[in-house]
């Protein structure tokens, strides 16, 4: 993201928007100015900011003149007044900031928006994570702190050791060059994004040793890990991967339920995506 | 929407609470489509599920490509900062729809989704319905409504650098954007800002509302907890 010299009033509003903190008013032009290595290319402030298109040299002027009588001013904070914030043409590599930084971008890996993981959430229909499995959603970067690939091949390279599997219908290992030892590209190494999610499954028994050694990764790299776990229920509706997650010491306080409500309706569906449970629902069962 | 798994609450401290206050005013529930199995009529059963969602006056309602009931705008004039827009618009973010998204609407008491849920029941759309609340809660509404539950995914909260992370009420806030969208230094600014009087808790909320572009931010939730740090009353 780049902001214009020419418009910018040094107003400050977009500063505190940035997720990234990577925005700041250089003394030396007095205009607000992106750190690039920083920025994740996320379009909060080119998108969430609403816009006004006031001539420049006007605002500057009102405001040089509200600053020497030491008036304030008390502007809407979410306003860039003449919409001074431009996005930047991407390129490879940096172009996969955007992928993982911006929630409107759908990843060209799974079609998905957001963080383009679909995990449990449609599980109903697509059976990825199966009865006696556990689908481990290991988010680099989040809350708000953001993360590097480098930080994140640390841990995936350490997990291929477990011999886990890395879910294939999912962006960051659609970005590895050796899926059997959680490599990724070495090009984008280096590229910050604003978060990233590693899947991975393995069977109920090993919960307790994967997120261990979770743990004990997350104490080696540079960002913050949010963790989920989830599983499919058996046919009352139980799942024993909660009493596992207490066992543990897990906090379990929130998560998400899919209801089963979900079933195939198209006449032929993708012969790829073979449903599974859709036969059964489709006869009424 | 792995967006609305980690929101922040007491339960998932760095040091523990003994008895952590339980979060009753922030219950999410979404839909989403998978390409090639339940997307023929797609956008009519989103809408459908938007407008069943309207019926018990949720907070929020999203469509996570195009945004929530609260959107910025491109076209302001410098009115705007003593007469601001601030009503919500539902109608813009159904209409809106137009193809694969995920959409979901956000209640502040169990009641709204227990009804909500129900309601998706009977109408049956085929396409995949989550819960995105308590545990405790998801599975007794699943009981309430007479659904087996399919499958779940836990939060199991945060590791790594965390000496990284804000404040509570600052994480509390920016982690209703899953995505990241509303910063933990605009949270802080608008905290600052009730607490010196400048805007109303409801307005900070709106400002802070209106970076989440899949329209999952709690402005009831959120209002709450400013009011709460800012030793506000009602």
């Amino acid at each position: 993201m780049n902001i214009d010299p020419h418009k910018c009033v040094a107003c400050g509003n977009c500063l505190p928007v940035c997720p990234m903190g990577a925005i700041h008013i250089d003394p030396a032009i007095g205009r607000a100015t992106v750190n690039q290595d920083q920025c994740v290319e996320c379009f909060a402030c080119y998108r969430g900011m609403s816009k006004e298109h006031l001539n420049p040299i006007m605002v500057r002027t009102l405001r040089r003149v509200a600053q020497f009588f030491r008036f304030r001013f008390d502007p809407e904070p979410d306003i860039c007044p003449t919409d001074a914030i431009v996005p930047q043409e991407l390129t490879w590599p940096r172009i996969v900031r955007r992928a993982f930084s911006d929630p409107q971008v759908p990843h060209e890996s799974t079609g998905i928006h957001g963080r383009g993981t679909a995990e449990v959430k449609t599980n109903d229909v697509t059976n990825r994570v199966k009865e006696g499995e556990a689908g481990f959603v290991i988010e680099f970067g989040r809350p708000g702190v953001g993360a590097r690939f480098r930080d994140i091949q640390q841990v995936t390279a350490t997990l291929a050791e477990l011999d886990v599997k890395f879910e294939t219908s999912n962006p960051v290992t659609s970005l590895m060059s050796d899926t059997a030892r959680g490599l990724i590209r070495e090009d984008i190494l280096d590229e910050k994004i604003l978060s990233a999610i590693v899947e991975i499954k393995a069977g109920l028994e090993r919960v307790p040793r994967v997120l261990q050694k979770i743990r004990e990764l997350a104490r080696e790299v540079d960002t913050v890990i949010s963790v989920g776990v989830s599983t499919r229920c058996d046919a009352e509706g139980n799942d024993s991967l909660g009493e596992i997650l207490a066992r543990e010491g897990y906090p379990r306080y929130r998560g998400k339920t899919n209801l089963g409500l979900g079933r195939v309706t198209r006449i032929s569906p993708h012969p790829s995506l073979s449903p599974v449970g859709g036969e059964d629902k489709r006869e009424g069962a | 929407m792995t967006n609305t798994l980690h929101r922040y609450s007491e339960h998932y401290a760095i040091e523990p609470k003994v008895d952590p206050e339980p979060v009753q005013d922030d219950y999410i529930v979404f839909a989403m489509s998978t390409r090639g199995v339940n997307d023929d009529n797609l956008v009519e059963k989103y809408r459908k599920f938007l407008r069943l969602a309207l019926k018990y006056n949720p907070v929020n309602i999203g469509d996570a490509t195009k945004g929530g009931i609260l959107r910025p705008r491109q076209d302001l004039n410098p009115t705007a900062h003593w007469r601001r827009d601030q009503h919500p618009d539902p109608e813009q973010v159904i209409a809106g729809i137009d193809g694969h998204t995920t959409v979901a609407a956000v209640f502040d008491n169990y009641e709204a989704m227990r009804k909500f849920v129900d309601d998706l029941k009977t109408a049956d759309l085929g396409i995949s319905i989550n819960i995105s609340a308590p545990m405790d809660d998801a599975l007794h509404c699943c009981q309430e409504t007479g659904i087996t539950r399919h499958s779940v995914e836990y939060s199991i909260g945060f590791r790594g650098r965390l000496d990284k992370l804000p404040e509570r009420t600052t994480l509390e806030l920016s982690t209703m954007c899953g995505h990241g969208m509303v910063s933990a230094s605009f949270a802080r600014k608008m905290t600052e800002w009730v607490k010196e009087n400048r805007r109303t808790p409801d307005e900070a909320a709106r400002y802070m509302a209106r970076f989440c572009i899949c329209g999952v931010f709690n402005i009831t939730r959120a209002q709450r907890i400013l009011k709460q740090a800012c030793n506000l009353k009602g």
